[in-house]
């Protein structure tokens, strides 16, 4: 019967189902199609869902779902679990993941992979549970103690919350990092026609440095991020430093527009989605805006930045925060074009009619100062 | 001196047959446990027995923060370090990937009674089929003898130099009583090292639990209470003999939850 329903509701795209899912429903099944082996988590709103999904599916499919007693757990349990060979993740919302910080540090140095999502809501505190994009900087800078960066990817639709699981995987074990999925509640919230992966076309990788047991032919694995002696734990922080250098070849960023524009908008996850209704409304007014969207907010797409700054008159970059992303975006620009930020915060979303009058406003002041 | 040195690998020494060897689980790293601790021997009883069993290469151990952090110098099996109080939440991973190892964690007070309260409670609340030996020593030793949620009542530490009151520090927490009345407690036993006697106890407890774990019942949970000369401010000896005064009265030696079948 549950079956028939399910069925009805798929379309076939290009030989694919195509569902009408919730961001966090999306996740959370396109993470049993990458095969994952256990998912730990702990309720916090607007990403529960993700937790129901798991309890409700893992039984009947595979891999294990364990409710912890906590995010601090939750982490630590990630931590046991990719030590162990397993792929695995947990997600939680903004003061959730603030609670694992300390996890996501040791996970960091002792340099496992694994997958946290963070479905934003609006901060400081326990704050509000509207989405927010208040956590870039946690997300991107490191977040917990030590020099140390995740792999962060900003889906801005329902369809990237599925996909993107699998590309933060393939980062995470590459890399032997923690990656990072930085939504928030209105991604994880909305329902949106979705294309799922397909089951099973995320391949598994060896990973003999698991702790599966020491058999006779090697020497025992030890997962840890204890290095007492400094010259050792320098090594280790070049050996990450070394990492984030080859990944800078994994940025990813979106254009929209940009071609003929001499105004770039520079805005990730669902900042972008109303930036490109900005940049339509601006051009039906004759204002040549084009977007920029960071796929990857670590690595940054600092590169392409530059190169548009030389091109464009203004940057505007639109946040639901108080202005984060826009340091990386100025630094990127280095002075070669104004840098101008327009955001809302506490869980509040700009309206593209409120951009574009920043947008208009920037433009006339730009021309007084030019005549 | 040296002669012991050359026979050392024999199977006799100075003409004796050498019936007491280092176990082959035990890597040849000397440990760097102060004088008198009862950790060096709690590490070699546990892995005497993962030895007898022959079940190195189907164990995976934890120790976090605490003097027994670099645990893994020491035992050569595979092994995790975790931070502070979240071995057992660190255990639950690895043993929900891998449900067929023996999976244990080795924590001190500090560890497991104050910051990792939760996840131990939780840990044994869900039976997870592992191992947690808990050294209590009434003291936190790494970090230069502090009061620990064990510290018992006028006990002189660095954090309680006027001895600790429990208008104002609270009571020993016995945590393995309280562990001991959730039903997903399999088996839960408090033990020693301070003697011959004790040492043999705590080892057929050791092994009692492996035999456990391949039941799949719930967890098993020891307790060890040992000592900590450097924190305590005593000889080794000194050490042992307040231990048995003032330790034993506070946590009795023993069997707190056996299985009922």
């Amino acid at each position: 019967m549950e079956q028939e329903k399910i069925s009805k509701n798929e379309a076939s795209q290009n030989g694919r189902e195509a569902r009408l899912m919730k961001g966090n429903e999306a996740l959370a099944e396109a993470a049993i199609r990458a095969g994952i082996d256990a998912y730990f988590g702990y309720p916090i709103t607007p990403q529960s869902e993700v937790l129901e999904y798991f309890t409700n599916e893992m039984p009947k499919r595979h891999g294990v779902v364990l409710q912890a007693e906590s995010e601090v757990a939750a982490i630590n349990m990630i931590y046991g679990a990719a030590g162990a060979g397993g792929r695995v993740m947990t997600s939680s919302s903004s003061p959730g993941v603030s609670l694992m910080q300390e996890g996501i540090s040791y996970i960091a140095s002792a340099q496992l992979p694994c997958l946290i999502v963070n479905v934003s809501r609006g901060g400081p505190g326990l704050g509000t549970i509207q989405p927010s994009q208040g956590d870039y900087f946690q997300a991107v800078k490191g977040g917990g103690h030590g020099d140390y960066h995740l792999a962060v990817l900003a889906p801005s639709s329902v369809q990237e919350m599925a996909d993107f699981v699998f590309d933060a995987f393939r980062l995470a074990e590459k890399y032997r990092i923690p990656a990072m999925i930085l939504a928030d509640g209105a991604l994880g919230q909305m329902m949106e026609k979705v294309i799922l992966p397909e089951e099973g076309s995320l391949p598994k990788m060896q990973k003999p440095w698991a702790t599966t047991g020491k058999p006779n032919s090697r020497e025992r694995n030890i997962i840890t991020s204890l290095f007492i002696e400094p010259e050792k734990m320098e090594m280790i922080n070049l050996g990450l430093q070394e990492k984030y250098r080859q990944m800078q070849s994994e940025v990813r960023f979106e254009e929209f527009a940009l071609d003929d524009a001499d105004i770039a908008l520079v805005a990730f996850g669902l900042s972008a989605r109303i930036c490109q209704k900005v940049v339509d409304l601006a051009r039906e007014k004759g204002i040549k805006a084009g977007l920029l969207r960071p796929i990857t907010l670590y690595p940054f797409p600092k590169d392409i930045l530059s190169k548009l700054a030389e091109k464009v008159n203004f940057m505007l970059v639109v946040e639901m925060n108080a202005g984060q992303m826009i340091e990386d975006v100025a630094l990127a620009a280095n002075g070669k074009c104004p840098v101008y930020f327009k955001g809302r915060m506490g869980g509040m979303i700009p309206s593209p009619e409120e951009v574009l009058k920043e947008l208009e406003s920037l433009v006339e002041k730009q021309s007084v100062s030019q005549d | 001196m040296e002669m012991i040195m050359e026979t050392e690998t024999a199977t006799t020494l100075n003409g004796f047959e050498l019936v007491y060897k280092k176990p082959s689980t035990l890597t040849d790293t000397p440990f760097h446990y102060c004088p008198g601790c009862g950790h060096s021997v709690v590490h070699r009883l546990l892995m005497e027995v993962i030895e007898e069993l022959g079940i190195q290469e189907q164990t995976v151990g934890v120790a976090p923060v605490g003097c027994s952090v670099f645990a893994y110098n020491y035992m050569n099996i595979d092994m995790q370090e975790a931070a502070h109080g979240r071995a057992s939440a660190v255990a639950t991973g690895i043993k929900r990937i891998l449900p067929d190892k023996f999976v244990f964690s080795y924590q001190g007070d500090g560890d497991l009674a104050a910051i990792g309260t939760a996840e131990t409670v939780h840990t044994v609340n869900r039976g997870e089929n592992i191992l947690m030996i808990f050294i209590n020593n009434a003291i936190y030793g790494m970090t230069g003898g502090q009061m620990a949620p064990t510290t018992l009542l006028k006990q002189v530490t660095s954090t309680s130099p006027y001895g600790r009151n429990k208008e104002a520090m609270g009571y020993p927490l016995k945590i393995t009583e309280l562990l001991a009345q959730l039903p997903g407690a399999y088996y839960v036993s408090r033990q020693a090292v301070y003697n011959v006697n004790a040492v043999r106890k705590l080892k057929k407890a050791i092994e009692k639990s492996f035999a456990y774990q391949k039941l799949n019942r719930g967890t098993s949970f020891i307790e060890v209470v040992s000592n900590c000369p450097s924190g305590w401010k005593m000889t080794p000896v000194e050490s042992n003999v307040w231990l048995e005064k003032n330790m034993f009265p506070q946590y009795p030696l023993g069997d707190i939850k056996t299985p009922k079948d």
